[in-house]
């Protein structure tokens, strides 16, 4: 008759998790005639074999990151922010739209950039978060429709407007001039400056949750909507707040896939960062301090699986799998039910008559 | 079928729910259970009808003992229960929902099916449109296709849950006409859950009375009805005098000709005054539209016509949070469901309810904040207990300890419930410290007792309507409980 909560995974389940993972992509590896710790190997040398490698993985890492840092403040006030995807996309477009049209010295232009991404990303988790609050739209489905409009209009934006002169590939954009693009440290993808900010997110949200009066709020909507309705929380005002500063981060995030990843917009911009940032926020039952760590891990297994795939000629989605059976099995031995299940009071008031 | 249930005992945690009841059901009759809410009416009848297992005791039918895995095991022995909201699928059509866990073939015949349909609810009176939605239903047509779908399936002995709350005055009478037919002509077994003491007199011929898990007592009926209160209702302690601290005549509070409503029930025309200072009591079983009054005072539940003055001012269409914040707080019964927050400790509660919130939360305040009233409201926790680790009595205090001091108006519902009665008589004498302070209080509660105890003023409840207003200390529990009874 509790309602169903997080549950911390205990220190325990985590380990037994990560065995019981590597035995299936091990198993799974075996099937395909590859010795397990052959692949392991080349896994582990494609993410740290050389500083290449290892600025790669910290590049990708940076939305991932961001995105998750986000998503720790949707989960907190219990909702399922599965739009961060679109959020990100929304940043990628804001922050494309001002490289590509806007003239401004350097700082200025990145200043514009971040800002424009951020608002953008905001703008669009609002809008789920209204469809929530004023029209009834389960934020997954709303989250959901508007990740496709997201990636429609990236398409739309590729091919026509923003199509570079020399003609129609459905690739990208044209490059940005070097100046709207983050300072990369040497000829890496990787942005120190990056790093800084989303350290700083980090470590924001980590006391915005512990330490104000909004982050408990929040803590209390996630927990139990009903008795923090009547406790005087508004539900609806912290619902948005909470929905659009995870847009505003996952929109930076974004911002960074197309000013240091990449140097232009591209298909696919965000090729499902938001999603995996969901991983890691389950993988880590909302503890904002563990997520860069899983993030991190996620990003070298994914990056690594790219050199899986040269020595082996196995598909690089073996990292996917991995990561995904390792927080399946998170959630099953946690008994993790991420959120809270639609409630049973009147049984439960019921049967305590 | 002959049914008997043999010392069934059921505790959920420290409640024992049914602590050793006995009783045996003859075909051919129709059964009243009666008592307050939480005497154990409802438990010991989800235990006969397979929703729960007993913990203790057995269950005979015929003379063999048999122990029902669930609902449909039980029905597919002869045990059928209508519950309050019965459990059909609105969104589905009425032929749809007769045939549910009936036909188990893949291709459902619905042709014959709803030839069936038809000659069942002739032969009941009843009358239904196969095709039709349940959501287009009102809810005494949904008992009656329930009852259908039970009978199809072959029950024995039908268990209805107040069956005659929510429903017409002509679909009371055509269900008690039908369940007459199918005792007296097809030997079943009706076994009526209620607190109506007309609809027991009018329908059954054996009445139970249940009281705190145990039964009280068994008659035949008719029986005067005053056996019946005092059966029900325990016997009324020696009566202490208190002060009212009722200041003026003017009300404080004023609700003119309010009407509100839920899906189950309409409540009308309620006009009523309420003093500053008074603690005024509002007694009636749970379900009888006294909740949805306090529900509207608190800005809860819309109110659909009349109008609701707070101080003279007109606060009909205030919402919830505009009233709190002008000093009313509503304190809810189900504490975990609304009230307090499981996850969240003592001083993360503190915290929470402050009205006038600073954006950065200085922790080590709320730490002796939390201190000092864990100390004055005698909550047996530590500041960072989390609130589902506390027993019920203390989760009760922690809602009162969360209360902000300049209060004027406290809407409560059961407010001394589950606990002891040195805890229950300190709950109160703080509550007359706030009364003294110039807090006026509304409350709800089923113990007569404590109505007649602690309140000045007093109405009943009962389907929906109002009672006249009593003077609490001119007035009796006897009296009371006959109000509660609608007589």
């Amino acid at each position: 008759m509790r309602r169903i909560r997080w549950h911390t995974p205990n220190w325990i389940v985590i380990p037994i998790a990560i065995i019981a993972s590597l035995l299936v992509t091990s198993l799974l590896l075996i099937t395909f005639g590859v010795s397990p710790k052959e692949g392991f190997d080349a896994m582990l040398l494609g993410a740290f074999g050389d500083s290449t490698k290892v600025l790669s993985v910290t590049a990708f890492w940076v939305p991932l990151a961001l995105a998750a840092a986000g998503l720790i403040l949707t989960f907190t006030a219990g909702l399922w922010n599965i739009g961060v995807e679109g959020q990100i996309v929304m940043g990628a477009v804001a922050a494309s739209w001002v490289a590509l049209k806007i003239d401004a010295p350097g700082p200025l232009m990145l200043i514009l950039e971040l800002s424009f991404a951020m608002a953008a990303g905001a703008l669009w988790a609002g809008l789920t978060a209204l469809l929530k609050t004023r029209g009834k739209v389960h934020e997954i489905f709303g989250g959901l429709a508007l990740n496709n409009l997201a990636i429609i209009l990236t398409n739309y934006l590729i091919s026509g407007p923003w199509q570079p002169p020399e003609g129609g590939t459905f690739r990208g954009t044209e490059p940005f001039p070097a100046k709207a693009l983050l300072p990369l440290y040497q000829d890496s993808h990787l942005s120190p400056l990056s790093v800084v900010i989303t350290l700083i997110v980090i470590v924001l949200i980590y006391f915005v949750l512990r330490g104000t009066k909004w982050g408990l709020r929040l803590k209390a909507l996630g927990k139990n909507p009903r008795s923090a309705f009547i406790l005087g929380v508004p539900s609806e005002r912290e619902t948005i707040l909470a929905m659009m500063i995870c847009g505003a981060v996952a929109g930076l995030g974004g911002s960074v896939r197309v000013l240091s990843w990449f140097d232009s917009l591209r298909q696919s911009i965000s090729g499902g960062i938001g999603y995996l940032a969901l991983l890691v926020v389950m993988l880590s039952a909302t503890r904002i301090l563990l997520t860069p760590f899983i993030a991190y891990f996620f990003s070298a297994v994914l990056n690594g699986s790219i050199t899986l795939q040269l020595r082996t000629q196995l598909h690089s989605s073996l990292g996917g799998i991995l990561t995904g059976v390792m927080v399946l099995f998170v959630l099953l031995f946690g008994g993790a039910r991420p959120l809270k299940l639609p409630s049973q009071k009147a049984v439960e008031v019921e049967e305590n008559e | 079928m002959e049914v008997a249930l043999e010392d069934i005992r059921k505790y959920f945690g420290d409640v024992r729910a049914n602590d050793g009841i006995s009783l045996a059901l003859q075909p051919g009759k129709i059964y009243g259970l009666l008592g307050e809410n939480g005497a154990g009416k409802s438990t010991l009848m989800k235990v006969l009808s397979g929703y729960h297992p007993p913990d203790d005791g057995r269950i005979v039918l015929n003379a063999a003992p048999v122990a029902f895995s669930s609902p449909s095991d039980a029905l597919a022995q002869g045990i059928g229960m209508i519950y309050q909201d019965p459990l059909d699928i609105p969104a589905m059509r009425v032929i749809d929902n007769y045939l549910l866990g009936w036909d188990r073939r893949i291709v459902l015949d619905y042709a014959r099916a709803g030839e069936e349909l038809r000659k069942n609810a002739d032969r009941m009176g009843f009358h239904f449109e196969p095709d039709a939605y349940i959501e287009s239903l009102s809810l005494g047509e949904r008992q009656q296709l329930e009852m259908l779908r039970l009978l199809a399936l072959g029950a024995d002995v039908l268990i209805l849950d107040e069956p005659t709350t929510g429903i017409s005055a002509e679909q009371k009478e055509s269900l008690f006409a039908s369940l007459h037919r199918l005792v007296e002509e097809e030997a079943k077994t009706a076994i009526l859950v209620s607190h109506k003491l007309s609809d027991i007199q009018e329908l059954c011929d054996h009445v139970f009375v249940l009281r705190r898990g145990n039964l009280i007592g068994s008659t035949d009926i008719p029986c005067p009805t005053q056996h019946l209160v005092e059966m029900m209702f325990e016997e009324l302690p020696p009566r202490r005098p208190r002060v009212s601290h009722a200041r003026d005549e003017s009300a404080f509070l004023r609700l003119e000709n309010v009407a509100v409503e839920d899906d189950r029930l309409q409540v009308a025309d309620i006009n009523l005054d309420i003093r500053a200072g008074e603690v005024f009591g509002v007694a009636g079983l749970e379900g009888s539209g006294q909740r949805l009054i306090l529900q509207a005072c608190a800005g809860l539940l819309p109110v659909s016509e009349g109008k609701i003055y707070l101080d003279q001012r007109d606060v009909t269409r205030w919402p919830y949070r505009k009233l709190l914040q002008t000093g009313v707080a509503y304190l809810p019964a189900g504490r975990l469901e609304e009230g307090l927050i499981a996850g969240l400790n003592l001083m993360e509660h503190i915290a929470l309810s402050n009205p006038m919130p600073a954006f950065l939360i200085d922790w080590r305040h709320y730490a002796q904040e939390t201190e000092a009233r864990i100390q004055r409201y005698e909550v047996v926790g530590q500041v960072d207990s989390f609130v589902e680790t506390l027993s019920g009595g203390n989760q009760q205090r922690t809602l009162f300890a969360m209360l902000r001091d300049d209060l004027r108006l406290l809407l409560m519902e059961h407010p001394t419930r589950g606990l002891d009665v040195r805890s229950a008589d300190w709950i109160w004498q703080l509550l007359y410290q706030r009364v003294e302070a110039g807090t006026t209080v509304l409350f709800i509660s089923v113990d007569l007792d404590e109505l007649v105890e602690r309140s000045d003023r007093i109405v009943a409840f009962s389907g929906g309507s109002m009672s006249r207003v009593v003077q609490a200390d001119e007035t009796t529990a006897d009296e009371l409980g006959h109000l509660i009874g609608g007589e």
